[in-house]
């Protein structure tokens, strides 16, 4: 027969019962756990990095009150499922899966697991215990689109996409809307490498863009390869999820940063408190979680004033590159004139703008 | 489509392709002498690492190249005591050298995560490298030209020296090598040393030629590509050459083809290609009668004299 302790049985109670903050007071001698799934190396120094970063910064926010534990280079396959089942049982109450790939898995381990929330980033399906977490990326796309839109002599402009999920159609788009608002004939060419992370590929991807005449090239992948190769061939990009600068002093016209330590920080202190419930996160440049580095020297004034005019826009609530009349590849009209998209058609949408060439 | 165009092209082409046929040329010996490493991502990685680590302290390239080669090669020397002096299992050894090469440079690379090199340039004057039209034989990192000579010098070894005759024997008929003489472990710790070497080398070019910096896993799976390249390319050198462009051809064939917009096909359909391709040639290899682009016989087997 198994013994239990007094401490076993109110961890038990805790656990089942539907009062959080038993539970919580129960585990107070121990560190909160929380896991993390991650879809590249920590070292990609790009999207996973900047999630990498979020945690560290969470941590040292929370100090010993919270224990976190990351799985790096987990696939968007089927293999994320017995990875999160893991981290369930080692007892992790908040598990964030950082990125779209791992939806439906997140959802079936959800339902195995009642009392451990999940958070699924740049998701759109929800459960009691999921909640999902995005940036308004697409805002700080818009801010370099209208950099590329001023910087381009070409007139054509590159897009280096992964996937075509809707957080990369949403890229694509925004970034093509913003440089038409201030150049109507940029045109922008748009390769899909099917991977978040493959330096090699990446680089060849940009070279073949360059060849078909882009001088402005915007990566929607995770390396700061396609810059290297823009320095190389005296063409300008932009740094993908950190500021890349380094990688590229001349190319790197500026970035887009993604800043997750106050979401991650601010969930898990709910999670904590037992204040945690099912939500929609989407915070942009407003909130902080978007964040528009540096802009190069070299970068022109009026080029830097108009991003700096997205930029406010964005903040005051008076912007949004979403705003009709827009029109998709065929020019049928997809928005009308003054109406805008809501966040719920971004989150699901799947055709490009007119000016977009893709295969 | 203009003379520059197709260039620029075939520049391209020559940049993704290096790094699989070195590393495939590399893995042609290793399993002429009827060993399998199925390290060589592994090794790769562990090229990459070595190169840019080494460039980056020392400011000095070629020893950045050297010590990816050494590094290499003592990858797969580990392997090589497991497999042939301790008798372990190739294919699980192999994979394991996959992982520990990973882990290995992962760790080396913690310290050097955000930090570029110069990459390594063509060695010809900027006149000839620069040219847009000469660019296309003069313009490549020394790595593109060390692969096409290495290739065609492993397929005259192995087919024209006495050397290569007595590797294939190795690879052919362990028992009976031994049985006059050779001596079938040195032979073959030989072989897997270099292989080891050339992976290293192969890793190097992704650090300091492709993307001079380094990231985790940033050869993304080409060790796997190269190993399917030796099985495709039937073990010979010639094909292997060959089939390595062939490959580079088809991944930009599908860059150029979404980037100007027309797919031709779809996309997923693009991205498995290759393998479709690998699987019809190997269904055509294996339907003729055998003699052609057979594997070694001892391919895999450990080597037990008077067993």
């Amino acid at each position: 027969m198994t013994k239990f302790t007094r401490r076993d049985f109110v961890k038990a109670v805790g656990a089942a019962s539907a009062l959080p903050l038993l539970g919580a007071s129960a585990q107070a001698a121990e560190p909160f756990k929380v896991g993390f799934i991650f879809l590249g190396p920590v070292g990609d120094y790009g999207w996973t990095w900047a999630h990498d970063k979020g945690r560290r910064e969470m941590e040292a926010a929370l100090g010993g009150a919270v224990k976190t534990t990351y799985v790096e280079n987990v696939k968007e396959d089927a293999s994320a499922i017995p990875i999160l089942r893991d981290l369930a049982r080692q007892g992790n109450k908040l598990i964030f899966a950082t990125s779209f790939g791992y939806m439906d898995q997140v959802l079936e381990v959800a339902k195995e697991f009642p009392d451990v929330r999940f958070e699924h980033c740049t998701g759109f399906k929800r459960a009691a215990n999921v909640s999902t977490y995005n940036s308004r990326f697409h805002e700080g796309r818009a801010v370099t689109g209208t950099i590329a839109g001023k910087v381009s002599k070409s007139g054509v402009i590159g897009y280096l996409g992964s996937f075509k999920i809707p957080e990369v159609v949403m890229g694509v788009n925004a970034f093509t809307l913003a440089a038409q608002a201030v150049n109507p004939k940029i045109q922008t060419k748009l390769v899909m490498i099917d991977s978040w992370f493959d330096p090699a590929k990446e680089t060849a991807a940009t070279e073949t863009l360059a060849n078909l005449g882009c001088d402005v090239i915007a990566t929607h992948t995770d390396s700061p390869a396609p810059l290297q190769f823009c320095q190389k061939k005296g063409i300008f990009g932009f740094g993908q999820g950190a500021d890349m600068s380094k990688f590229a002093p001349k190319a790197h016209l500026t970035a887009i940063e993604d800043i997750w330590g106050p979401h991650y920080t601010a969930r898990v202190k709910a999670a904590i408190a037992g204040t945690w419930k099912s939500e929609d996160f989407w915070d942009g440049i407003k909130e902080g979680a978007v964040k528009v580095s540096a802009y190069n020297a070299s970068l022109a004034q009026d080029a830097q004033d108009a991003a700096n005019k997205v930029i406010e826009g964005y903040k005051a609530g008076s912007y949004d590159v979403f705003t009709g009349p827009i029109y998709d590849q065929a020019g049928a009209l997809k928005v009308k004139e003054g109406q805008k998209m809501g966040l719920g058609d971004l989150a699901t949408i799947d055709w490009y703008v007119k000016g977009i060439q893709s295969a | 489509m203009t003379l520059t165009f197709i260039i620029d092209a075939l520049v391209t082409v020559i940049g993704i392709t290096t790094p699989i046929l070195l590393a495939a040329s590399g893995e042609l010996v290793v399993e002429k002498s009827g060993v399998i490493n199925l390290g060589v991502e592994g090794m790769m990685l562990v090229g990459t690492i070595a190169g840019f680590a080494v460039t980056f302290e020392t400011g000095n390239p070629w020893l950045g190249i050297l010590v990816a080669t050494l590094a290499g090669a003592t990858a797969a020397t580990i392997f090589a005591v497991l497999v042939l002096s301790l008798g372990a299992n190739q294919v699980a050894t192999g994979l394991a050298l996959t992982i520990f090469g990973i882990g290995l440079s992962s760790l080396i690379g913690s310290n050097y995560v955000g930090i570029a090199i110069d990459p390594v340039e063509s060695p010809f004057p900027d006149a000839l490298a620069n040219d847009s039209f000469w660019r296309l034989i003069f313009g490549h990192s020394p790595f593109v030209y060390f692969a096409i000579v290495l290739v065609l010098a492993i397929g005259w070894f192995i087919n024209k020296t006495r050397a290569g005759l007595v590797l294939r024997a190795v690879g052919e008929n362990d028992l009976s090598a031994h049985s006059i003489g050779y001596p079938v472990i040195a032979i073959r710790y030989a072989a897997v040393a270099f292989g080891g070497a050339i992976a290293g080398i192969a890793g190097a070019d992704f650090s300091m030629v492709i993307s001079p910096l380094w990231a985790e896993q940033m050869t993304a799976g080409r060790g796997w590509i190269a190993l399917a390249l030796v099985v495709f390319a039937g073990w010979r050198a010639g094909r292997l050459l060959a089939g390595a462009y062939f490959f580079g051809v088809l991944m930009a064939l599908e860059l150029y083809a979404k980037a100007s917009g027309h797919a031709i096909f779809p996309s997923q359909f693009w991205a498995a290609m290759p393998y479709l391709i690998a699987v019809i040639v190997l269904a055509l290899i294996s339907s003729r009668d055998g003699k052609d682009g057979k594997a070694p016989a001892c391919l895999g087997k450990p080597f037990i004299p008077n067993g």
